[in-house]
């Protein structure tokens, strides 16, 4: 990624466009942790519904009906513990999931009210003290002499490691990266993460003990598959997505100020200082996920004048929810839909302005096919999905499908004692919550295999 | 409009509602405030013999329970009569009473159970002016300690004996109130009418310690480590109360013996449902003392826009008019069937109706049908029980309704069956061993 800062009049990016006082406002917490009397309010809220249908839409399947009684009865530890029993990334997920399309979608109050529990305020407030504690409330389960490699220090693979830690089977995560908790500390916008939460809830996954994790060691370049195999009981792997899908247009690669968000947002997230972060002046995003609102969002509050998101599709398409796009829209952000960029301008070798065609391309009502607008841009960022990785497992007889690793229900591979999960598998959900539960369900699929196979 | 005005045991109020005997009724300055809020009268808060000053605790003398939103659902109090110099009260008494002459004000008494005690403060109440005298027979802490209070209420002889004292030594009327810390009601208040009481009020406080604080090992509500029972009052009573004034306007000792209804009173609804029970007039403390004294105005227009609505010209008009559904159990239809029915169209799919049938009840509503998520009765099984649209958190989704025609699955019987109550029930074993004779 290069960024350079032009003198004025040419291209306009540069750092410290707003002073700290505002910046350190624009990164606040986005909602803030609920008082104990709104907690109590909002958990009489609930229903207690049978069957409740937001734990069915609750990819880790937390018992959401009963952690909100007991915050209700002033048991907030025993709510948080609920939760952990389902999900121990629940203090993320509380930060991080689309609510407004999983639990809180399917809340009965949406039917009845369109109002539905806010569960994740609810969530976060249960397990904000359990983590500032610092302590996993479980206890390692006593040594099996198992162990097991983990590929990827991400929420698949510390959700493994915790869930196998239970079991009292012993696990080292290979990380490529300096810090553990994958796109959680470095992917996510800063404003849902607040208070360097990411890291805190890396060291208290990793309190209960039985943990190593190994940084700098990337799969298939410090490390291979077949060692991990001979050396350790089972493999997990959870090593997330590759590198970023390109426009596939002229001087994509050479222009200054044409960036990849998951870069940026990542050099953002490990800022000490935000006012050191070049921005550009007019920023447009093509993409239409999370990245690319997050993206979009956090250029808006670096004190970006105008930010544009182009998306091909129409909203319905959208990866990024309604609630997503309407933070994104409140917070200044305008979104084009039914465009796809044709050109890239520079003036010299720096980016200049964005070509783009509108059109439907045949799918729904949009402008007619054909039409060219332009916009002015000192910085695009690519937003446009990651490719999976396979390259990383050197040939080894492990399925994949479309770049990403096939695996079952237990999410076995195809390659004996190997698991994986995550982002790096087909038809996973992009989400924390999945690979967290991905984890948790390979590890009780491993610790069961490895019973089995115990002498 | 409808015509509030009361006339009760020939004292007149502008309206029914009056305020209870109690702390907002302690003073001058509080009456008045509250006449001007629009009060139709006052029980003055109870007056004990001359001499020292009561004392009260200096601490917490109130302590609540309350809903999640800090809503107050109930309070209770130990706080004792008035702990003001009985001249200072007797002045203001009168010289409220000549202020507001369209307002009731009834002075509330509590003096040791001995004739001469009773006489004495009669005689200088009578001097006030005020309209009517109650004995509080009610209060259940600390003066039914000295034998006041609830102590005497209790006993249904000391009331008829206390009741006949105060009739022969004053003309004031006087108003019996009544103690709930007992069996059966119906027993002091026919003891109240015998010792010639021209009416009764009810319920006084019921004895209550609110919540217990798990980490002292006290009551929560403490004086110096220490705490008491206390007299329960506002919202959660209002079930017990009802029952209680319907017991005696049902009595055929005391039938049309005039009764001040007192509750957990909140709105014009609480006041027109005690006044369907035949209350002449109404008593509240725990409303004003959670709101203050403009409640009064919403419980005013609310009883007159429920009265225009009804046709109904003056509060005469449906005073009683309930008494004659409520009955004994034995005398109930048990020929009547009727059974829950969802409204698909209003359901929201929690399924708490399924739930609390299915582990509680009857087994009587479906969670599925056709494999899909859905609430509905089967009526093979439902008794009607009205669990189910209790416990519904939509108004009006379920709904019991009265079968009229075909058979009910459950009994195999008609649903069209002349009435017949238990007295006449073929289960009754008292039938067959009258048939037998």
């Amino acid at each position: 990624m290069t960024i350079a800062a032009n003198p004025p009049g040419a291209s306009d990016v540069r750092p410290g466009r707003l002073d700290e006082g505002t910046l350190k406002g624009n990164f606040a917490d986005l909602h803030p942790l609920l008082t104990p009397h709104e907690a109590r309010v909002e958990a009489e809220r609930c229903y207690f519904c049978f069957d409740p249908p937001c734990q069915q839409a609750c990819p880790t399947a937390i018992d959401i009906p009963l952690f909100i009684r007991q915050i209700a009865a002033g048991n907030r530890s025993g709510a948080a513990t609920t939760i952990f029993d389902s999900n121990i990334m629940g203090g993320i997920c509380a930060r991080v999931c689309p609510t407004e399309t999983l639990c809180e979608e399917a809340c009965v109050r949406e039917a009845a009210e369109a109002k539905p529990v806010v569960i994740g305020r609810l969530q976060r407030y249960a397990t904000d003290p359990t983590i500032a504690n610092g302590k996993s409330p479980y206890a390692r389960g006593a040594p099996t002499g198992k162990r097991v490699a983990i590929v990827g220090a991400g929420p698949a693979g510390l959700a493994c490691a915790h869930e196998l830690a239970i079991a009292g089977i012993e696990s080292t995560i290979f990380e490529p990266r300096e810090k553990a908790g994958g796109l959680d500390e470095y992917g996510i916008a800063a404003y849902k993460t607040a208070d360097d939460f990411a890291a805190r809830e890396v060291d208290f996954i990793l309190s209960i003990g039985g943990i190593e994790i190994k940084r700098g060691q990337a799969l298939g370049r410090d490390v291979k598959l077949e060692d991990l195999r001979r050396d350790y009981d089972a493999v997990f792997l959870g090593m997330g997505l590759g590198a970023t899908n390109k426009l596939g247009l002229p001087r994509e690669t050479e222009l200054a100020n044409v960036i990849d968000a998951v870069d940026y947002i990542a050099r953002l997230r490990q800022a000490k200082d935000l006012s050191t972060l070049p921005v550009g002046r007019r920023v447009v995003v093509i993409g239409g996920g999370m990245t690319a609102i997050d993206a979009a969002v956090q250029s808006k509050k670096l004190g970006a004048e105008t930010v544009t998101m182009v998306y091909r599709r129409g909203p319905e398409q959208m990866k990024a929810s309604a609630y997503e796009r309407e933070l994104a829209q409140t917070s200044g952000v305008v979104i084009r839909y039914w465009a796809r960029p044709a050109e890239l301008e520079g003036r010299g070798d720096t980016l200049s302005g964005v070509v783009f065609e509108s059109g439907n391309g045949g799918e729904g009502a949009s402008a007619p096919v054909g039409s060219v607008f332009r916009l002015d841009a000192d910085m695009l960022f690519l937003a446009i999905g990651q490719r999976g990785a396979p390259e990383a497992l050197d040939g080894a007889a492990i399925e994949v499908k479309d770049g990403r690793i096939v695996v079952d229900a237990e999410r076995r591979t195809t390659l004996e004692g190997v698991w994986a999960g995550g982002d790096c598998i087909y038809g996973g959900k992009d989400l924390t919550v999945s690979a967290v539960e991905d984890g948790k369900q390979a590890a009780r699929s491993i610790a069961a295999a490895l019973s089995a196979s115990r002498p | 409009m409808a015509d509030l005005r009361s006339n009760f045991l020939s004292v007149k109020s502008p309206n029914p509602f009056w305020l209870a005997s109690a702390p907002p009724t302690d003073r001058k300055v509080n009456v008045e405030r509250a006449f001007r809020a629009g009060w139709g009268g006052v029980v003055w808060k109870t007056l004990g013999e001359a001499g020292p000053p009561v004392v009260n605790v200096s601490g917490a003398r109130y302590g609540a329970i309350h809903g999640p939103d800090r809503r107050l659902i109930a309070m209770n109090n130990i706080e004792l009569i008035t702990d003001r110099d009985l001249e200072i009260n007797l002045q203001e008494i009168k010289e409220v009473k000549r202020a507001w002459a369209d307002r009731a004000l009834i002075v509330s008494l509590m003096v040791p159970c001995d004739e001469k005690s009773w006489e004495a403060i009669l005689g200088r109440v009578e001097e006030t002016e005020c309209d009517g005298v109650e004995l509080n027979f009610g209060c259940p802490h600390g003066m039914s300690e000295r034998g006041m209070g609830s102590a005497v209420g209790q006993v249904p002889e000391y009331v008829e004996m206390v009741a006949r004292w105060c009739k022969a030594h004053t003309r004031m009327p006087v108003i019996v109130k009544l103690t709930p810390n007992i069996t059966d009601v119906r027993q002091p208040a026919r003891a109240a009418k015998t010792g010639g009481a021209d009416a009764v009020s009810l319920i006084n406080t019921i004895n209550s310690i609110m919540n217990i604080d798990l980490d002292r090992m006290t009551p929560d509500v403490v004086i110096d480590g220490k705490g008491t029972h206390g007299g329960m009052c506002g919202p959660a009573v209002k079930p017990i109360a009802l029952s209680m004034v319907s017991e005696i306007a049902r009595d055929s000792v005391c039938a049309g013996m005039p009764i001040s209804a007192i509750g957990g009173i909140t709105t014009w609804r609480d006041a027109a449902e005690f006044i369907a029970l035949g209350a002449g007039t109404v008593q509240v403390c725990t409303a004003a003392m959670t709101y203050g004294f403009k409640v009064v105005q919403e419980m005013v227009t609310g009883l007159a826009d429920y009265m225009d609505a009804k046709g109904y010209a003056t509060i005469e008009d449906f005073r009683g008019r309930a008494i004659p559904s409520i009955t004994d159990w034995q005398y109930l239809n048990l020929n009547y069937v009727a059974k829950a029915e969802i409204d698909q169209k209003l359901c929201i799919q929690c399924g708490r109706c399924h739930i609390v049938c299915e582990d509680t009840s009857h087994q009587a509503i479906f969670a599925r049908i056709n494999g899909k998520r859905q609430f509905v009765v089967n009526e093979a099984e439902c008794v009607g029980c009205n669990l189910c649209t209790l416990v519904c958190p939509v108004e009006d989704c379920i709904t019991l309704v009265h079968k009229v025609a075909g058979v009910d699955p459950r009994t195999g019987l008609d649903y069209d069956r002349p009435p017949a109550n238990w007295t006449a029930h073929p289960n009754n074993p008292a039938v067959h061993a009258k048939a037998a004779e």
